[in-house]
C-alpha cells in the first residue's frame, strides 16, 4: 500500500462509468454560455436543467455592471482575511444587507456556502457540545462534524419525533446542544418541516440552525426560505446559506439575532483563514439581493416552472420524490442505467446533474435537475419529451401516467 | 442488561433481515470489509440499531469500531457511562 494506491479505487470505479463510452460525469465543461437557460456543450447549443442558478441571476446585467463598478473601484481581490487586512467597506454593507432582509441583528459573510456551514456548526458546537444532525446532511454539515469537537449524533431524515428521541437519551447530560437541518435538501429536493423541528428545539432546550442554501429566494412569502414558509423565522436560532445559487454568485453567510456572532467572527478557523470574498463578487451579490427583494414574481415563476417539470417527468413515468421544489430528482433502480440516461439526455442537448451513491440517500443513482425562473414553459416541455426519448432509446421500460 | 455476547447477536440478527447482506457473517465480521457496506450504509445500519437498542452512539466512536463485537463492546461501555 502506498500514498497514492488509495486511488486505484477511484480509477477503477471512473472507469466503471466511462468504459462503454461514456463520458466523465464529472468533468462536463460548458463552453459558452448563452443565457441562464442554455450554454454551448460539446458545440452543441443545450438546455441547462442542473445549475442551481434558481432565479437566473448570475447573468443579471445589474449585478454585471455592479461587479464591474466596483472592480473599477476596489480592484479584483481582497489578498486579505475577514479579521485582518481583508474587509472592506462592501462586506460590511452586503452584510448589514442581508441582515435587515432577514430582521436579524446581524450577518457573517463568509468566502462560500461550504465555509459557513463548517464554520458555523463547528465552533457552535465545542468539546462536551453534542451535534444533531439530519441523515441525509450535505458534505459541508458532516465535515463540519468532523473539524469540530462535539459529540456528533444522527437523526432519521427529516423525522422531528426520532430527532426528540435522541436529544432525550441525553436528557441531563452537560452541554450545549445543537440541532443543524436544512431548508430543502440538495439531492432530493425533499423540505424540512420545520416548525416540527424548532418545537422539538424548544421543548429539548436546543438552538437550531436551518442551512436554507436551496430554498432562500424559493421558499417563503419574501423568499426567505423555509423557516420563513413555515411561520417560525423567530425560532431559528441560526440560519446559515450561500450566494451560489438563487443569488446567483459565490460565498456564504449566517444571520442571528445572538449577539455573540460578534465573538463567532474570532473564533471561527474558516472565516479567519482564508481571504474574504472579492469586491466584485460583494457587488453583484448586493445586486442580486435587490432583484430578489425586488420581483418577488421570480420566485412565483421559479415555482410554477418547477410544478410544470415535476409533473411532466411523473407523465412520461419517471419517478421523483413528491414535493415540488427546483431540486427535482429523478430516482433510478441501478447506477449503469442512471449513467446510460445521463449521456444520452446530454447528446440530445438536456445537461442534468448525474448523482450516484454514496452522495445520494438510499442508495439509489439519481439524475437531478434545477429549475429556473427564466426557463420558459417551451424549454420545460421540451426537456420533458427529451427526457422521454432518452428514456426509450436507453430501453428503460416507463409507464407514462396519461 | 445485555451482555456484548447478546448485543453481537441481535446487530447479526439486524443484518440478516436485509438480504444484501452475507448469510455467513458472525460477531467477527468486518462491517465495511465483510459486509461491503460504504460510509453511508454503515452510518445508516447503525441508526438502526442505535433505534433497536434505544442509544445513541455518537459518530466520532465509528472510527475505532471495525468488527461486530467491537460496535456490540462499544453499546456496553455507552450504557455503562449514562
Amino acid at each position: 500500500m502506498t500514498l497514492l494506491s488509495k486511488f486505484d479505487d477511484v480509477h477503477n470505479r471512473l472507469n466503471s462509468l466511462t468504459g462503454a463510452g461514456g463520458r466523465n460525469p464529472f468533468d462536463v465543461v460548458i463552453e459558452s454560455i448563452n443565457s441562464s437557460t442554455t450554454g454551448i456543450i460539446e458545440g452543441r447549443e443545450t438546455l441547462l436543467f442542473g445549475t442551481n442558478n434558481y432565479l437566473g441571476l448570475s447573468q443579471l446585467p445589474a449585478a454585471i455592471e455592479a461587479a464591474r463598478e466596483a472592480a473599477n473601484s476596489f480592484g479584483v481581490g481582497t489578498t486579505g482575511s475577514r479579521i485582518a487586512n481583508g474587509t472592506q467597506s462592501l462586506h460590511r454593507q452586503l452584510e448589514r444587507r442581508i441582515a435587515d432582509h432577514f430582521g436579524q441583528r446581524d450577518c457573517m459573510v463568509f468566502s462560500t456556502g461550504y465555509q459557513a456551514n463548517l464554520g458555523m456548526i463547528s465552533t457552535l458546537a465545542g468539546k462536551d457540545d453534542f451535534l444533531f444532525l439530519d441523515g441525509d446532511s450535505h458534505a459541508s454539515i458532516y465535515d463540519a462534524a468532523k473539524l469540530g469537537t462535539a459529540q456528533v449524533i444522527r437523526f432519521r431524515h427529516n423525522d422531528p419525533e426520532n430527532l426528540h428521541r435522541r436529544l432525550s437519551r441525553i436528557q441531563g447530560e452537560p452541554g450545549g446542544r445543537l440541532v443543524v437541518v436544512e431548508g430543502i435538501y440538495s439531492m432530493t429536493g425533499n423540505v424540512a418541516p420545520i416548525k416540527e423541528f424548532a418545537d422539538v428545539a424548544r421543548e429539548c432546550n436546543a438552538m437550531l440552525l436551518v442551512d436554507e442554501a436551496h430554498s432562500f429566494g424559493v421558499l417563503g412569502e419574501t423568499g426567505r426560505g423555509a423557516a420563513e414558509a413555515a411561520g417560525v423565522l423567530d425560532q431559528v436560532d441560526f440560519i446559515v446559506g450561500t450566494f451560489s445559487k438563487s443569488f446567483g454568485t459565490v460565498g456564504g453567510y449566517c444571520v442571528s439575532n445572538h449577539p455573540q456572532l460578534d465573538y463567532v467572527r474570532l473564533q471561527c478557523r474558516p472565516y479567519m483563514f482564508t481571504a474574504s470574498l472579492p469586491p466584485e463578487v460583494i457587488a453583484a451579490t448586493m445586486a442580486t439581493l435587490q432583484e430578489i427583494i425586488d420581483r418577488p414574481e421570480l420566485r412565483t415563476q421559479l415555482m410554477d416552472n418547477a410544478a410544470r417539470f415535476h409533473a411532466g417527468l411523473n407523465r412520461i413515468g419517471l419517478s421523483t420524490g413528491p414535493q415540488v421544489s427546483p431540486v427535482i430528482a429523478a430516482v433510478l433502480d441501478e447506477v449503469p442505467q442512471a449513467v446510460a440516461l445521463w449521456n444520452r439526455l446530454l447528446d440530445l442537448g438536456v445537461y442534468v446533474n448525474l448523482s450516484l451513491p454514496p452522495a445520494t440517500p438510499d442508495d439509489r443513482p439519481l439524475l437531478r435537475c434545477s429549475v429556473m425562473a427564466s426557463h420558459t414553459a417551451e424549454q420545460i416541455d421540451r426537456a420533458v419529451d427529451i427526457f422521454a426519448e432518452a428514456a426509450r432509446d436507453c430501453g428503460l421500460s416507463l409507464t407514462p401516467k396519461d | 442488561m445485555l451482555t456484548a455476547d447478546e448485543i453481537s447477536a441481535v446487530i447479526v440478527g439486524k443484518l440478516l433481515s436485509n438480504p444484501k447482506v452475507p448469510r455467513d457473517i458472525s460477531g467477527s465480521s468486518r462491517i465495511v470489509e465483510d459486509l461491503a457496506f460504504d460510509s453511508l450504509a454503515v452510518m445508516n445500519f447503525v441508526m438502526e440499531i442505535e433505534d433497536e437498542l434505544d442509544i445513541s452512539i455518537p459518530l466520532d466512536r465509528l472510527a475505532d469500531i471495525r468488527t461486530i463485537d467491537d460496535l456490540a463492546t462499544t453499546i456496553v461501555a455507552l450504557r455503562t457511562d449514562s
